[in-house]
This record gives C-alpha cells, sequence and structure tokens, in this order.
C-alpha cells in the first residue's frame, strides 16, 4: 500500500481536481470567471482542511477500479429490484439477522468504500466496525476487525460472507494493494 | 419520443420511491425499516434525476448536467447516514424482532 504524498502548495491533488470540477458542474458553465474561482477554491479549501485529514491510500490499479465501480453500478439495480421485491412480498417469511464479516482491509478508505458498497447492494446494511480504537484511522494495530452488517434477508450465512468477501472485498485490495 | 422516455423513467423512479415509502411503514423493527429508504430510493431518485436531465436538455438550450452531481451526492450520503442511525440504534439497544439472528453479535461488543 502508498499512501498519497503531500506538497506544501497542494496538499491533496485528486480533491484539487475533483473539487474543481464539481464548482463546474455546479453552475453548469465553463465561463472563465467560474474557472478562475473553480482554481481558486481547488487550492484554498484543500490547504484549510489538510491539518483534519489523514493520509489515505493511493488508487494504484485505476482500470480495476472502473470496473468495480460499474459492476457496483449493476448491482445496485438488481439490489434495488431484490430489496422491492421483499418489501412487497409478505413480511412475515422475512428472517432478519445481524451477522460479522472479518475484514482483511486495513485502512479507513478503503473500509468506508467497502461499508458503502454493502449498504447499496442487496439486502444489507453496514452497521459497525468491531472493535474500535483510534489507530484504526491511521490502519495501524494488528487485531482482526469485523464489518457488523444487518441483513433483511438472512438465509445462508457463510454464503453471504464469501459473496462480500468475494465480490466486493478482493477488488479493493486489489485497487489499493492493501 | 423523448416525452415517452421522460415519462417512462418519471413512473419508475416514482413507484421505486413509492416502494422504499412503503418499506418503512411496513416493517416490523428499525433495523428492517432502514432497508427501504436507503437502497429503494437510491434507484428511484436516480431515474428521476436522469429524467430531470433529459428534460432540461432537451427543452433549454445547454446540456444540463447538474443532475449527475445529486445522484453522486446521494450514492454518498445515503451509505453514511443508514449508518449512523443503525449504529445510534444499537447504542440505544432499540428492540429489533424476537426471529433475528445473531444478536448475540450485537451484544457482546457493547
Amino acid at each position: 500500500m502508498r499512501l498519497e504524498t503531500r506538497f506544501k502548495w497542494l496538499p491533496a491533488p485528486i480533491l484539487s481536481i475533483l473539487l474543481f470540477f464539481v464548482w463546474l458542474l455546479l453552475n453548469n458553465s465553463v465561463s472563465a470567471g467560474h474557472i478562475v474561482l473553480a482554481v481558486i477554491l481547488a487550492i484554498v479549501i484543500p490547504l484549510a482542511t489538510s491539518p483534519f485529514r489523514t493520509k489515505q491510500p493511493l488508487i494504484i490499479k485505476p482500470g480495476l477500479a472502473i470496473r468495480h465501480l460499474f459492476l457496483v453500478l449493476y448491482d445496485i439495480i438488481t439490489a434495488n429490484v431484490q430489496v422491492a421485491i421483499l418489501i412487497l412480498g409478505p413480511t412475515k417469511k422475512l428472517t432478519p439477522g445481524f451477522i460479522k464479516v472479518p475484514l482483511d482491509l486495513t485502512h479507513s478508505m478503503p473500509i468506508t468504500i467497502l461499508a458503502s458498497t454493502v449498504s447499496l447492494t442487496p439486502g444489507t446494511v453496514s452497521a459497525e466496525v468491531l472493535p474500535w480504537s483510534e489507530s484504526f484511522i491511521e490502519g495501524e494495530g494488528s487485531e482482526q476487525r469485523f464489518l457488523l452488517i444487518h441483513v433483511l434477508d438472512l438465509k445462508d450465512e457463510q454464503a453471504l460472507i464469501d459473496t462480500i468477501k468475494q465480490r466486493y472485498e478482493a477488488p479493493l485490495k486489489e485497487i489499493f494493494q492493501c | 419520443m423523448t416525452e415517452w422516455i421522460i415519462s417512462i423513467l418519471l413512473l419508475i423512479g416514482g413507484s421505486f420511491v413509492l416502494v422504499g415509502s412503503i418499506g418503512l411503514v411496513k416493517m416490523p423493527d428499525f433495523f428492517m425499516r432502514l432497508h427501504g429508504p436507503t437502497k429503494a430510493t437510491t434507484l428511484g431518485m436516480a431515474a428521476l434525476l436522469t429524467a430531470a436531465m433529459i428534460f432540461f436538455s432537451t427543452t433549454q438550450s445547454g446540456f444540463s448536467v447538474k443532475e449527475i452531481l445529486i445522484s453522486l451526492f446521494l450514492l454518498l450520503t445515503a451509505p453514511i447516514s443508514a449508518y449512523m442511525m443503525i449504529k445510534s440504534a444499537i447504542h440505544h439497544k432499540l428492540d429489533s424482532i424476537d426471529r433475528t439472528q445473531g444478536k448475540d453479535n450485537i451484544e457482546d461488543e457493547l
């Protein structure tokens, strides 16, 4: 895993590029005035917020990241249909449950992405990362962490854990190389 | 033609948002209620915003892309708000229905 490097005047280059485009999209224009304002915001906001931010791992395989993004988008669409069917079907047949998924990821950013994808995909909402400790933010500490998940309709616990680990966690490990 | 596409997208979006709200009312406990709004509404909102994007791009001059930004922010914030709600629900020890499996997973950590 490689962490992002910091330059004095541009603490987070990727965040700056993102802010630049978000500002132009928000204003729906590419006039000269807005481009100047976007550049100023893209430099000032990362400078002002850099003391609060911890170093995040870099995306090492961008191609795989884009493929994973499309896989997740596809899964979100199927998830919506599945959850809609579960909601409209008989409520009494649903078997909800809490499960713990052991995590191999170490850094806060990949874990956040994993928790968000789990929340957006079929019948699962991530509830908690256990055990919580301050060292977790920096990616230190060696104890095994778990992601606590609430499942709307739990049928086969082990199969669900395997799906989450293979379908969502393995690509993230590859993308961030951690 | 575009009118048809916009109407179909609006209908799809509206029905998914409706299903999400039905889930909010119908489900027996708090944890199950969370599933409707976090998922069924993301696709519903995406369909509604696509319809808005097509409508404003065809009726007004220029191309409207603000809606992409809205759906992006929705995708970012929906899981985080769900996470914060379920986390506080666990810490308040809200009751989940009796047939919930793996309840010991939440009890031994608190």
